[in-house]
């Protein structure tokens, strides 16, 4: 293995790290905007607000993470990628800041009508970020972003059936682990309403993934042969794998049992991440450029990795301790009526 | 050949001017965000200590609601800063496809500082309620010192795109050689990274005692408004005289090593010694009009001699000057006059501390402060206008254009309108959340918020 495939290991271990964790946050907010009117949806979204809170901002540094490491390690497929697809990484941006601003805002604005708008807005933008991410994905792996400067269509890269389906995967994926998730946070607040009421929600939710997935293999196979060769070649493992995983959560959670279901449901999603990745080697942007190829130098990807290693050993124990005190509810927000 | 490539350059050129604008517009917001990010976490735990050691509820209830500030101010910071991290693809593409192997990795050491700075800040903010007292002071050490350290790694690249170093340019101007300890310590780092430091805290300082000060204005004398006004007050008076040294090093080292932003700062035509400083004044290509001259000033500040050579703008050719010379030599200004008033506030707070352990009684002192939190924003953002204006024509200093770094793509002045909406929707979406949060704690609605349970708190 070179330096540059393990750099681009890194970057796999970053990407699949924030299809879990920011996933999930996306998907509670896909909830809290399905949660229903301003009475009804209250208490769901109290869970919601209650969850995510302590964890949502050092999920999202993750995305950090895999956009500075792909443009140190590999520049020319980032300049590739965001000029080519400019507009739905723009948009995507545009939600992250209206995302971001929204949860943040939506217990402290001034009046009732503002912590709404706040509300819907961060509801919103929970569903269309993620899309938009998956528009940019099933871009690069339909092969659509050739390199250079925007040399790419900027439209038809991402307004096409693979892509638009991976958008819609994105946003399935996350409310799916959401929700699995969301399962185990009732348990932990004592709710055994939510907790059916998202036990619920999570067997649809995987039902629709599940059903997406399925018929994005379809489409990979008429749209994006190379990919799909890949995931019933070298990643069939992996994407059997995830299939075994994402019916043992079905299962799980209809015995209404106590643990193991989010684990399962991890490793769903981890195995069709890591499935794409194998699928794809050794291109970084499949048919256009490889790995190697568009490698940085080589100091460079030392010092990435140099800075992945000190990044294991500090932030990984402090990642720890963050889910350890949020588990044991160490960490609590004031004055929060439960 | 030719007819292929003239409509994608005419492209490249269109997307000039907003992609300019759309990166002015979102680093001079987030910037101020960021300040607070590096700044706050540090007033906070002074607070904190305060609190602790002199089991003192009022200060502890400073700190308590300054991390509530300062989480709202990270949130919004956190996703105009995600924003940037796009806008290195979405607007420069060829700048970071060429370079982004180069500075990249200082990025990536940024994200650790900012990985442990979310994960402590959030454990600190939430943690009031049921982490005991000293524990949870040390659980923000980490937030402070990575507030620090993300900053010193972000200004580093800008340094280095004003004194670029440790790589090599091959013969079809790609990149080899790279050394990323070169790129790390470039030439630029030992002034540019403290300056912006020492900003950051001065930002903070001022703008937190500008809040209490307009308070004490209004008639709230209380301690909370006293202890509030004289933390940040104290840090800021003590930083600002070391600020105007560093930026006094900093205006000498630019002399030097980028000569050219510096006379266009100060509005040098032509090489010379003897040259005078212009305060204000018009710039234009016989010298400066208007504005007060000091006698060969400027040739003195450079070398402390008015027979130091000053060089001009005429030893580049007039594509390679920066524009706009008049708004770079007031911006410039601008910012050392507003630190010189910073030091005259400090002095007067000194002697009046000094002599009877109090804060001057004159309204003329509150209002000084109430307006200085804004002014010390304003010579922050005039600071970012000279470094980045007088970089001009080049993103990267005598290596890289940036009209030849801007993406191809169309539409940017699209993406700039919304983000100019969206950006004027969230800053006064902010004013107005930290001031219902600031009502409601005058009003009294959060009696439950006692830090550390029943054990810490003496009321």
């Amino acid at each position: 293995m070179s330096t540059a495939d393990a750099v681009a290991g890194v970057l796999w271990v970053g990407v699949t790290l924030y299809a879990v964790f920011g996933g999930a946050d996306f998907g509670a907010g896909f909830w809290s905007l399905l949660a229903g009117g301003s009475e009804r949806g209250r208490r769901a979204r109290a869970l919601i607000d209650w969850a995510i809170g302590p964890v949502w901002e050092s999920n999202h540094v993750w995305l950090i993470f895999v956009l500075v490491v792909l443009w140190t390690a590999f520049s020319a497929a980032f300049a590739a990628i965001f000029s080519t697809l400019f507009i739905p990484l723009s948009l995507a941006a545009l939600g992250i800041v209206f995302r971001g601003s929204g949860f943040a805002f939506h217990h402290l604005a001034p009046s009732a009508r503002d912590r709404r708008v706040s509300q819907l807005l961060f509801g919103l933008s929970s569903l269309l970020t993620p899309f938009f991410m998956g528009t940019v994905v099933g871009a690069i792996a339909s092969g659509r972003v050739p390199i250079g400067n925007a040399e790419g269509d900027p439209v038809t890269s991402w307004v096409n059936a693979a892509s638009l389906l991976t958008g819609a995967l994105f946003v399935a994926t996350g409310a799916y682990l959401a929700s699995v998730f969301l399962v185990s946070d009732s348990r932990r607040a004592g709710d055994a309403d939510l907790e059916r009421y998202f036990t619920t929600r999570a067997l649809a939710a995987a039902g629709a993934t599940g059903g997406l997935a399925l018929a994005g293999i379809l489409v990979f196979r008429a749209d994006a042969r190379f990919i799909f060769d890949g995931l019933v070649g070298e990643a069939l493992p992996l994407v059997i794998a995830s299939a075994v995983c994402g019916l043992g959560v079905l299962a799980l959670l209809q015995r209404g049992a106590q643990r193991g279901a989010r684990v399962l449901a991890v490793g769903a999603v981890a195995a069709v991440v890591a499935g794409w990745g194998v699928a794809q080697y050794p291109y970084l942007l499949p048919k256009a450029l490889t790995i190697s190829a568009g490698a940085a130098d080589p100091a460079s990807l030392t010092a990435v990795l140099i800075v992945f290693g000190v990044a294991v050993l500090l932030v990984i124990p402090s990642l720890g301790l963050l889910y350890v005190l949020t588990q044991r509810s160490m960490l609590e927000e004031e004055g929060e009526a439960s | 050949m030719i007819d292929a490539d003239f409509p994608s350059l005419l492209a490249a050129a269109s997307q000039l001017a907003p992609a300019r604008s759309q990166m002015a517009f979102t680093l001079g917001f987030h910037i101020v965000l960021a300040s607070l990010g590096v700044g706050f976490p540090a007033l906070m735990l002074i607070a904190n200590y305060l609190g602790l050691r002199r089991k003192d509820p009022v200060a502890l209830e400073l700190a308590q609601r300054w991390s509530k500030v300062a989480a709202v101010t990270f949130a919004v910071g956190a996703v105009t800063g995600t924003l940037l991290s796009f806008e290195f693809g979405l607007l420069w593409p060829e700048f970071t496809d060429r370079f982004g192997e180069v500075f990249g990795v200082l990025f990536t050491i940024e994200g650790i500082f900012f990985f442990l700075e979310a994960i402590f800040l959030t454990i600190y903010i939430f943690g009031w309620k049921r982490l005991s007292g000293w524990a949870h002071f040390w659980t923000g050490i980490p937030v402070a010192i990575c507030g620090i350290g993300g900053a010193c790694s972000v200004v580093a690249v800008n340094s280095w795109m004003n004194q670029p170093q440790g790589f090599t340019l091959g013969a079809n101007g790609a990149v080899t050689d790279v050394d990323p300890i070169k790129v790390i310590f470039n030439p630029a780092v030992p002034y540019e990274v403290p300056h912006m430091i020492l900003a950051a805290y001065l930002v903070t300082c001022f703008l937190v005692a500008s809040v209490y000060a307009v308070g004490m204005l209004r008639g709230r004398r209380d301690r909370h408004h006293r202890l509030g006004l004289l933390i940040p007050l104290t840090v800021g008076c003590l930083l600002a005289p070391v600020q105007f040294g560093v930026g006094d090093t900093a205006a000498r080292a630019i002399a030097k090593d980028q000569p050219v932003k510096f006379a266009a700062m100060e509005c040098v035509q032509t090489t010379a010694t003897h040259v005078p400083e212009y305060i204000f004044g018009r710039c234009t290509k016989d010298g400066v009009k208007g504005g007060i001259g000091i006698p060969g000033f400027d040739s003195f500040l450079v070398g402390f001699s008015t027979d130091t050579k000053v060089i001009g703008l005429d030893t580049v050719p007039p594509e390679d000057r920066p524009p706009a010379n008049t708004m770079l030599h007031w911006a410039f200004d601008i910012m050392v006059g507003i630190g010189s008033a910073l030091i005259a506030l400090g002095l007067w707070f000194g002697f009046v501390w000094w002599r009877r352990r109090d804060i001057p009684q004159t309204k003329w002192f509150l209002r000084a402060i109430a307006i200085s939190g804004v002014a010390t924003a304003v010579a922050m953002e005039c600071g970012w206008i000279v470094t980045e204006v007088g970089r001009q024509p080049w993103i990267v200093y005598e290596v890289m254009r940036t009209e030849d770094a801007v993406t191809s793509a169309s539409g940017v002045w699209v993406t700039f309108v919304l983000v100019l909406l969206l950006y004027t929707v969230l800053g006064v979406a902010t004013i107005q959340v930290l001031r219902s949060m600031a009502r409601r704690w005058r009003e009294g609605d959060e009696l439950d918020s006692v830090p550390y349970g029943p054990s810490g708190s003496s009321e």
